[in-house]
This record gives structure tokens, C-alpha cells and sequence, in this order.
């Protein structure tokens, strides 16, 4: 069953939300932009609905609360080790449905991927899930393509309109809450997107001969290495480790993990010196082709949820979909020269 | 033929060098305006002038071929650019109310370039409502940030912007972008320390490298916008020069502020004899020392606490 809510009823829904939960949602930080009086949505920490932007892609994904940029795994002094704690308060994380696909790749990657990551199940226990309708696709966007522009596995969903939101709720923890603040009850299915204008077509025969193809090349010059593709993208989950001593008292420290990109430098850098994948076109060749091809292959399906946030964000104006597109035809020509 | 020359001149006009023709100025503020201005320049230029345009140095048009007995109707035809660009004038249809104090210039700013760190344009629009009409020798110029396209340090007043880099420590992932940029393309004020960079304040010039260069908007721009304020520098015969930092991290009510008063200062000081009643501020401050100027350009002006004001300054250039 699903419910109407008036503004003052969703605000109430989320300030005693607010009890057991941070609530994170894109909101609009103005003039936090990259560039001189340019605003930025991404995610952070919200009181009110109104804070929540509906009508704009957010530039980040949701994936910096369940992975967090930089995450303190533990504090060493001279001969006792602490483990930092987690977050005191679950999260209810407002997001897309092509976001929510991706945290389908966040738990494989973290929880069924070898051993389980207790600093990732830990958060990831407590995190509830509003699904944001789309009532259609914003530039770049390809989720039709992917095949998550529609998810079932929200615990609410929301939609709003002319100061309405409609609500369906599928957790039985949230039900007499919605209850008690909504104007009336009615069935509601979350909008979703039925067409993009960006399309991809993902060869049914790519290979990892398609690495030898000549389309890598033009991204060597293109490319700058400087990873916001792979920041923004809602499926990156590589890290990297820290261990630092603080500056005041050089016998303590911490060991953190930080995000890590594969289109920076030092990512392939090994003890001795090596580094392989020193091209950018090497570098974009690896994500693309761990995006849409290797993945699926350990998987059974695409790591790529077609957000599109890669091709948003791309100072360069290197689109990831473009890519996509060009392997059918890189394809042929690896396969013409084997013959 | 009678004319007075004097007049024309504050009318922005020009004596050129053939005798009876004139030219006409057009100033433009910020230098930036509806291209709908275009055709009405094009129309002074075809009617009453000899069909061409010269774009001047400080980003007016410069309306060449005119007969002197034809002002009045260029004039008439100057009045709605004035009126569009919001040009303060005391006769109506009576063009440009004086010439002394130049146009005030503008490189192409935040609305369109990625390195600018304010709107250059709407800044350079309120000191002209400030400023002008005035009869003074002052050029003014602003920058969007340290590159100075503008060439703002061959002015009076150079203003160059600047934002105050805020870093968010828990987003910085340790690529590094930020330390190379702000070496390889700027001052070298970032270090890196326990993976993270550190900023020296003194050092940095508030460019926005860093910010540009974060891919993760570790770094982000501060709130409030800052400015450089650089003083006197000119070109000319005697001593041209670069301006020098006067104020760094000034703000903008402060930067109109001393501009006024330097007017003051100017009319208290400048040489009675000078030809043309023009003289360069800076061989006014050469005559009274920088302590003088100081004391009346910062005459009731709150600078933000973060500002920093030079003690003195000591300028070079060449010297003939």
C-alpha cells in the first residue's frame, strides 16, 4: 500500500526518521561547485525533504556512505591497536534506481567476494533504502540499455509532485510512520525511466581481445588520468591503504583506506618500481572493459549501471558510452586481424 | 572654423590628425554588451563616419571619420548605448559627459572562463557607476584570477580575483592533482603531508588552481570572494612599470572604497602646472610618498580580517 504525504507529513516522517537514522540524500550545496559561482548536488546529510533535489542527477553517488572516501580502520600506539567504530546510527540513503542496482554491486563486491568486509557489512546492515522515482532520463543517462532502470528492492519509494509525495513502502518498519502522517493512502508505483536518448549496445561476442584493438590509442592524448570518472561512478569500489603517523606525536597513528582510481597515477605502481598500464588508453581500455566485460564474466552481469556520471563529469568530454558503442567495430577489427 | 578643442576631448571625442574630422569613443564598461549595440556603432560608422571601426585597447569602439559639425547628431545616435550600458551622464543626447577617467576594463571573467574566480563584468560595471563620469587620469582594470589576461598591473588599479581554497579533508583521496597543479601552474603553496596537502597561506595567491584540479571537490572555493589589489603601474615615457600588491584578499566594497578616495587624494596633490591637467596617480605618489597615499586611500575602509595590506611599497620599471 502505498501513501500520500503533504510536505509538513514527510517532514515529520523524516525528523523521527532521524531518531535511529542519518538521512542522506542529494541536496544542493550552492556554490560548492568545482568551477567560480557554480553549485553542486551530492550527497550529504539531510533534516527536511525541501533540502532533497528531485530534478537534477547529483554529480556524486550515494556509494560515499556505504563506502566512505576516507574510512579510519584502526589507531595503532606503541603497543595497543584500536578498532575505529562504526557509525552509531543506521542510514537512510534517498537514491536512483540505477543506484540502486549499484549497491547490488557494492555487496558482491564487499560482502561475496571472498571473505566478508566487516567494515562494509557493518555500515551496510543499518542502511535502509528510498527509492527516487524518475519520471524520465536525464543527459548521458543509459539506464534502459543496462536494465536497472526499474527496482523492486526498496524499503520506500518516492515520488514527488506539486508539493505531494507519493510513498510506497515495502519495510514493515516504516509503515504506521507513513500511516500517521500521510493525507490519505492510495496505490503507488514509483515512476521509472522507459527511454534514454543515449543508447549503448554491448557486443554479445566482446572479448578481451577487443584489448588489442586500435580504439584504445585516441584516449591516450585524450585522457588526463585524473579519476573523476571512477570518483563519481556509483560501481568503483577500489581503495587503497594508508598508514600514517600523526605529525604532534609520531608514535601514534592510524591506518585509513581511501578511495582509489584506476585512472591515476600509481595505481598499477609495484614494489621495484613497476607500473604497467602507463598509457591512459591502457587505462580507460581496463574500465571499460571491467565495466562491461570481466565483471559480467565473474558475475553474471554488467558492473555498468548507465548513470552516466562518467560522461557528466569528464572534463576532457571523453564519453563512456561512446566507448561502449565503438567495441562492436573494434570487435571486427581484432577479429579481421587474427584472419 | 571654431572649435574648442578642450570640449570635445571630455565629450569623448578626438583631435586627429586631419584637420576637421574627428573621432567618436565608445566606451564599454567591463567590456562586455548586447551585440544588439553592434548595429548602432555600424550605423554611426556608415552615416557619419568613414565606414570603419577601431577596436581600442580598452575595449571600446573607436569611430574614426567624423566631421567635427556632426557631433551633435552622433550624439543623438550614442544615446541609447549609453542608456543600455548604464553610462552615468549629465546632459541627455549629449554623449559622453567626460573622457578623463578611461573605460574600465574586464577580461572575459566567471560567466565563461573556468579560471576566473568572479564576475569580472558586474564588478567593473559597479566601479563605473562609482567612478565615472570624472575628468581624472585613472585606468582601472579587472581580472578574473593570477594569469592578469586583463594586463591589470599596467593600470592604476588592478584588481585580480582570488578565492580563499577550502579543504575538506575526509573527500581528499590522495591523488596528488592538486600539489602537481599548484606547482607546475602556479606558487608551489602546497605540500604534501600524511598523504593530504597542506596550504601555505602566505604563499598562496588564491588562484583556484586546486580547486580545478580536485576530482573529488576536496578542495572547494571559499564562500565570500577575494580580490588582489595592485597599485600604479603605467606605461608612458618617463617610468612605465607593473603595478605592485597593494592589498591581498581585499574585498569589494573596500577596492571602490579606495578608488573614491584616491580621487580625493588626486585632487588634493596633482601638479596645478600638469599639461592638460593629466598626471599619472603614480608620479603623484612618487612626489608625496606611498605613507600619504596609503593614509587617505584606506580613509574609512574596513578590510575583511583576512586581508593583508602592504607596508610599503617599492616599485621598479624602467627608468628614463
Amino acid at each position: 500500500m502505498g501513501y500520500v504525504l503533504e510536505k509538513e507529513g514527510m517532514n515529520q516522517v523524516l525528523s523521527n526518521l532521524s531518531e535511529n537514522y542519518l538521512i542522506y540524500a542529494p541536496k544542493l550545496y550552492v556554490g560548492g561547485g568545482r568551477l567560480s559561482d557554480t553549485d553542486c548536488v551530492r550527497y550529504g546529510e539531510v533534516n527536511r525533504i525541501d533540502e532533497i533535489v528531485f530534478d537534477r542527477k547529483s554529480e556524486f553517488s550515494f556509494k560515499e556512505v556505504l563506502t566512505p572516501i576516507t574510512q579510519t580502520l584502526f589507531y595503532y600506539t606503541e603497543d595497543t591497536v584500536k578498532e575505529a567504530d562504526g557509525p552509531k546510527k543506521g542510514a537512510v540513503i534517498f537514491l536512483r534506481s540505477c543506484d540502486l542496482h549499484a549497491v547490488k554491486r557494492l555487496d558482491d563486491m564487499y560482502l561475496s567476494n571472498g571473505p566478508v568486509d566487516s567494515y562494509y557489512e557493518r555500515i551496510r546492515e543499518k542502511v535502509k533504502f528510498v527509492l527516487m522515482g524518475c519520471s524520465s532520463a536525464y543527459d548521458n543517462c543509459f539506464c534502459v540499455d543496462m536494465g536497472t532502470n526499474i527496482s523492486e528492492n526498496y524499503d520506500m519509494s518516492i515520488d514527488c509532485s506539486d508539493n505531494n509525495y507519493r510513498v510506497d513502502c515495502k519495510s514493515v518498519e516504516f509503515k504506521s510512520l507513513l500511516k500517521a502522517n500521510a493525507i490519505r493512502e492510495e496505490e503507488v508505483s514509483p515512476a521509472y525511466v522507459k527511454e534514454t536518448s543515449t543508447h549503448v549496445h554491448i557486443p554479445e561476442n566482446l572479448s578481451a581481445e577487443v584489448a588489442t584493438s586500435s580504439i584504445w590509442r585516441e584516449y591516450d592524448s585524450r585522457c588526463i588520468g585524473c579519476g573523476r570518472c571512477n570518483f563519481v561512478c556509483p560501481t568503483c569500489t577500489c581503495f587503497t591503504m594508508q598508514d600514517l603517523f600523526y605529525t604532534d606525536n609520531g608514535k601514534v597513528g592510524e591506518r585509513r583506506r581511501v578511495w582509489a582510481s584506476c585512472m591515476v597515477d600509481g595505481y598499477t605502481e609495484v614494489a621495484g618500481g613497476g607500473c604497467y598500464r602507463q598509457k591512459y588508453g591502457d587505462r580507460m581500455r581496463f574500465k571499460v572493459l571491467h565495466k562491461v566485460l570481466d565483471y559480467k564474466e565473474r558475475n553474471g552481469y554488467h558492473m555498468c549501471v548507465g548513470c552516466g556520471r562518467c560522461d557528466d563529469i569528464c572534463p576532457e568530454y571523453i564519453s563512456f558510452s561512446t566507448c561502449i558503442n565503438k567495441l562492436e567495430s573494434a570487435m571486427e577489427e581484432v577479429s579481421s586481424n587474427e584472419s | 572654423m571654431d572649435i574648442n578643442t578642450k570640449k570635445l576631448k571630455k565629450n569623448a571625442f578626438r583631435v586627429t590628425k586631419e584637420r576637421g574630422i574627428t573621432a567618436s569613443r565608445v566606451r564599454v564598461p567591463g567590456g562586455r554588451m548586447d551585440a544588439k549595440y553592434l548595429s548602432a556603432i555600424q550605423h554611426i560608422a556608415d552615416t557619419y563616419g568613414d565606414g570603419t571601426v577601431h577596436l581600442t585597447v580598452r575595449q571600446g569602439f573607436e569611430i574614426p571619420g567624423i566631421p567635427f559639425e556632426k557631433m551633435p547628431e552622433v550624439n543623438k545616435l550614442l544615446q541609447p548605448i549609453i542608456e543600455g550600458l548604464d553610462i552615468n551622464q549629465e546632459v541627455p543626447e549629449g554623449g559622453y559627459t567626460a573622457s578623463g577617467t578611461r573605460n574600465i576594463t574586464a577580461c572575459v571573467g566567471n560567466s565563461v572562463c573556468p579560471y576566473a574566480c568572479y564576475n569580472t563584468t558586474d564588478f567593473a560595471r559597479r566601479m563605473e557607476k562609482a567612478v565615472f563620469p570624472n575628468d581624472l587620469h585613472f585606468k582601472i582594470a579587472f581580472t578574473g584570477c593570477s594569469n592578469d589576461c586583463a594586463k591589470v598591473r599596467m593600470h592604476d588599479f588592478g584588481i585580480i580575483g582570488m578565492t580563499v581554497p577550502r579543504f575538506e579533508a575526509d573527500r581528499c583521496v590522495s591523488c596528488g592533482a592538486c600539489v602537481k597543479a599548484c606547482k607546475k601552474k602556479s606558487v608551489s603553496a602546497l605540500t604534501g603531508v600524511n598523504y593530504r596537502p597542506q596550504r601555505d597561506h602566505n604563499k598562496c595567491i588564491g588562484c583556484g588552481e586546486c580547486v580545478n584540479a580536485c576530482p573529488n571537490l576536496a578542495w572547494t572555493r571559499s564562500d565570500k570572494k577575494y580580490y588582489k589589489l595592485t597599485l600604479l603601474g603605467r606605461t608612458g615615457k618617463k617610468n612605465p612599470r607593473l603595478g605592485e600588491d597593494f592589498i591581498k584578499w581585499a574585498d569589494e566594497d573596500s577596492i571602490i572604497r579606495i578608488v573614491q578616495n584616491t580621487y580625493d587624494y588626486v585632487k588634493q596633490y596633482i601638479d596645478p602646472n600638469a599639461p592638460g591637467g593629466k598626471e599619472h596617480i603614480g608620479y603623484i605618489v612618487d612626489r608625496t610618498g606611498f605613507e600619504e597615499f596609503k593614509k587617505w586611500a584606506l580613509k574609512d575602509v574596513n578590510l575583511p580580517v583576512i586581508a593583508e595590506v602592504a607596508e610599503n611599497i617599492y616599485w621598479s620599471g624602467v627608468r628614463y
